[in-house]
Parts: C-alpha cells; structure tokens; sequence
C-alpha cells in the first residue's frame, strides 16, 4: 500500500502539494507515481521564473522504463527547482515526500486550491485505478 | 492421450479451464501440433482470461515482482528494483524466466539439408554436436521473422529456442517450409527455460543441476551446449556475460528456480534484461528488427552465410540483390553526451540526414543514456538526438558499450 501522507494535497495525475509560507506550494510526485515508474534516472525540470498554467505539463521524470510528465498542479511561478536531482534523481524513489521535491511554486493570484484531492480522496483515486 | 499438455503451458488456468484446454489440445493429432498456445489465446470463450503463466509466475508474485503483459504472458517486469537487478547480473549472479519462449525441434534423416534451407545462418559451421549458433529466420523478401539460437544436438536433430512474441508464426512457418523436406517439427511445451546469467552464474548453477549434467558442464566452452534426458543446458546468454540457458522440464523447474536463489542468484526481470541486452549491443526482435527489416539493415550482416555460395536458403536471393544495389542504411550505437534519457523512435541528426533510433535507455553500468539507431550511409558526427524538441549530442559508436562487467567504450 502506498503512503499518502494526511497533511498534503493531491492532483489526479499523482502529483503532490505542500502549503508553504508567505503563498508558496512545494510540488512533488507522489509515492504511487515512483513506485509506478520504477527507478528514476532523469529529472527534467522548469526553469526558476517560469510561469505554470494549471494542467499543463512542466517536467518530466523519466525511469529506466518510460518518461512520464508532471502536470503544474496550480498556475503560479516557480521559484526553486531541486537541484539535488541533478545528480541523485534516485531521491524520488527514495523519498517522494521530502528530499525528492521537485519544485516550489509561488501561486498565481487566479490560483485556486479547491480542485486538489485531500488524502482521502487521492486515495479513493488509487482504488478505483486498481 | 496426449499427456504432454496436461503439464505444460499454459499453467496459470483454474483448474476447471486447463481441464477444458487438455481436452481441447487433446482433439488435435498428437503429430500435428496445431499451435495450442496460439490458438486458444485467440478464443474469446474463456472469460477473465488474463495472459499465460509459466510455472514460475507464483515464484515471482511471492518475490513481489510488479507482473506485465508480454506478448500474451504474465511476466515479472522487475521485483524490488530493475537497476539493482542489472548490477547482479554485471556483478554477481542474476536469473530470468525465459519459459515463455518457443522451443522447437527439427528432427530426421534430412534435418541438416531441412535446416540449412530455412536459416540464414549455416548449421553446416557448427564444428559438432553440441554446438550452437546464433541466425536469423528469413521471409523469401530478406525481412526477419525472427532471430534465434540454433543447437546442433546431431545432425538428425537441430533444436532452436525462438521468441515468444513469434512463436506462433515460426512454427507455422517452419512446419509450412519442412513439409517438402520429410522432416518431424516439435513444439515442445512440455518444458521451461531459465537463463542464469552473470561472473557467479556457473558456480553458483553448478550445485543446482543434475549431478551428471553438472559434471558436463566443466569442459563446455561458450556457445556450446549439453544435456541429459530433458535438461539441457547451453553456455548462452542475453546479457552480454558469462552463463547458462537451462531448457528444464516444467514439472521440475520450481525446485530448480528455488534452488539457485538460495544459491545466491537474485532474480531479473524483463526489465533488466532489456538494458543488459542494449549494454551487450544485441538486437531485440519487433524493436530494433521485424519483417519489414532485413539483416543486413540492423547490423546482423555478420550473422548471414553468403558462402557457400551454392547453398540455397530463405531469403538468400532477395540479400544479393539488396547488397548489389546498395543497402542505404548503418546500424549504430549511440551514447548521449548531454543529459536527458534516449529512447526508441526519437529521431538523430546530422544536420544533412535523419535516422532513427530503434532501441534507447539508460545504461546502469555506464551512468549514461545509450541506443541503437538506422541512420542513412554518410550519416556522421557531430549528430543530435532530438528530445522533446531539443536537440541533445550524441555520439556514435561500435556496440557493445558493456560485455563482461566492463564499458567497451570511452566515456
């Protein structure tokens, strides 16, 4: 069974959330998604300054097996990639939900966080995907 | 009774469903095969139907390997993680189960002449019994329905170990073509295959098989073959290292698989073995090679016998004429030389010409992404792989990138 940590939201399309200070999100994919992909090798992610439109793709994370997209989980602007997965994109499988971030986003002023599944939710998303 | 099926593939059935197969596979005359496998798979009648089974599949949900669909088969694509699976086979010791392939016997009087006929290798190189040799299987227009390992066991037997993914349509073919020559084609589903692969695999094999087989095995040299009864064991492989291809019969080969992981084989899935065969430069058929595609346009030149020249066989014609005007393509490796990952069906530049590339991954050995890929004659340096529409250097280079444990190429 996966984890799905309680405090974070979620989008359809495994990607996670964290609400951070002063309107920032950190975005990560979830450990559903990694453990899906197998062992990554490659993160490809936006540039510091680019500007996200919700639901459209932004990065992508590539296992030994398949590239895969990750879609902006809400509009905004990011403001810090994780570099570390340069050189260790090996942390996604080995901590989704921490080490293995992959950007902070400082959110839009139309940025709506409504639309994101909570725990529960995700995790009625993962069941009827069985 | 044909009793052979009862045991046999496919394995995975409730019990109520084999019942109904053996009694179907039962209607067809035991010396006229009629593609069991192939044909039921095509019934829609059995509902819930999920994919055949090898013997082996509880072993590998017990291992917690994530299963996919293979070509009609429930396959372990990876157990804990591909990249560690990888490293046991370049370091130590990993296994496969291959028992989805095809093993196919050519058998009588006339099955050197039959054989000789149908592949574009000649089995009249194999310097005895035992020997083995690595072909294509030709159409009549050059392009390959499949490759295959040919073991001379005499020269009135000839036993080929064929992929999964077309067996089906080898057999049919090689029955269609045998008919003329008076010679016995066997479908033998009565056994699984185990390929141990990797520096450790012989010694850690050795105390698995058989006793008298074991002892065969000290003196075999590589591409050579023995076997006592059913087992029958080739020093062969899809990795590009040391190790086995062990034919097992199926009733048997649980205990076998059992034996070599507390052995310390670790098991692989398809997923290792598919990087571990791009490392090793070695050609995946319906990827890299298909009918459309003839030898000499994927780098398996080298594996048809031109000479003798007065030696007819499948496909020759439609070769010679292919070389006298000119083939038009190379097969190459490619190593990336930016970051990014290369795969199947992205496009390579030189700027004047576009190829493709066939087969692509990450390479674990080498930390690098690497390919296979046709591209045009005159295709040259500098190139670039196109990702997601950017262009990526790449740089060619003469597979193998790994054999042995050990990079075949500069970094």
């Amino acid at each position: 069974m996966s984890n799905i940590p309680a405090e974070l939201k979620y989008t359809s399309s495994h990607e996670w959330i964290r609400a951070e200070e002063e309107g920032t999100v950190t975005v990560g994919i979830t450990d559903h998604a990694q453990e899906s992909l197998g062992d990554l090798v490659f993160v490809d992610p936006p540039a510091e300054g680019d500007s996200l439109d919700v639901g459209t793709a932004c990065a992508v994370v590539e296992s030994v097996k398949a590239a895969s997209d990750i879609y902006a989980p809400i509009s905004g602007e990011v403001v810090e990639v994780n570099e570390r997965l340069e050189d260790e994109p090996e942390l996604v499988n080995n901590d989704p939900y921490g080490d293995g971030w992959i950007m902070k986003v400082r959110l839009g002023a139309d940025a709506d966080l409504s639309g994101l599944h909570d725990a529960d939710s995700y995790s009625d998303v993962l069941a009827e995907a069985d | 009774m044909w009793t052979g099926v009862a045991k046999a593939k496919p394995f995975g059935f409730e019990s109520d469903n084999r019942y109904i197969i053996v009694l179907i596979v039962d209607m067809f005359p035991p010396g006229g095969r009629l593609a069991p496998r192939g044909s039921l798979y095509h019934l829609p009648a059995f509902g819930g139907f999920m994919g055949f089974r090898t013997p082996l599949f509880e072993e590998h949900t017990a291992d917690g390997a994530r299963i996919v669909d293979f070509a009609g088969w429930d396959m372990p694509i990876q157990y804990a993680s591909q990249i560690e699976e990888h490293h046991a086979v370049r370091q130590s010791a990993g296994m496969f189960d291959v028992s989805h392939m095809g093993v196919v016997d050519i058998s009588g009087e006339h099955a050197t002449s039959f054989t000789r006929y149908l592949l574009a290798n000649d089995v009249a190189r194999l310097a005895g019994d035992g020997r083995a040799l690595y072909t294509c299987l030709l159409k009549h227009d050059g392009g390959i329905l499949d490759d295959l390992i040919v073991y001379r066991v005499s020269p009135s037997h000839y036993r080929t170990v064929v992929n999964a993914a077309t067996q089906d349509k080898d057999v049919a073919w090689i029955r269609e073509h045998a008919a003329a020559f008076d010679v016995r084609v066997d479908w033998r589903d009565d056994l699984a295959m185990v390929a141990v692969q990797g520096p450790q695999a012989r010694e850690f094999a050795h105390g698995c098989l058989p006793g008298a087989l074991a002892d065969a095995t000290a003196a075999l040299k590589p591409f050579a073959a023995t076997w006592q009864g059913d087992w029958f064991l080739g020093r062969t492989g899809y990795t590009g290292e040391d190790g086995y291809e062990i034919i097992v019969p199926a009733d048997e080969v649980v205990a076998f698989w059992q034996g070599l992981r507390e052995a310390g084989v670790t098991p692989a899935g398809l997923g290792a073995r598919d990087t571990l065969r791009l490392e090793a430069g070695l050609n995946l058929y319906g990827q890299d090679m298909d009918e459309q595609t003839t030898p000499l346009e994927c780098g398996l030149g080298w594996t048809v016998a031109m000479e003798p020249a007065e030696r007819e066989f499948i496909g020759r014609e439609a070769l010679v004429a292919q070389r006298s005007r000119g083939v038009g393509a190379r097969f190459v490796g490619l190593v990336l030389e930016g970051r990014g990952v290369l795969r199947p069906h992205q496009a390579v530049s030189d700027g004047n010409q576009e190829g493709e590339l066939t087969s692509g991954s990450y390479s674990p050995t080498l930390g690098r992404a690497i390919g296979l890929a046709r591209v045009p004659e005159g295709f040259g340096e500098p190139a670039a792989a196109q990702i997601r529409g950017r262009d990526i250097p790449v740089r060619i280079v003469q597979p193998p990138f790994v054999r042995q444990g050990k990079a075949r190429i500069e970094l």
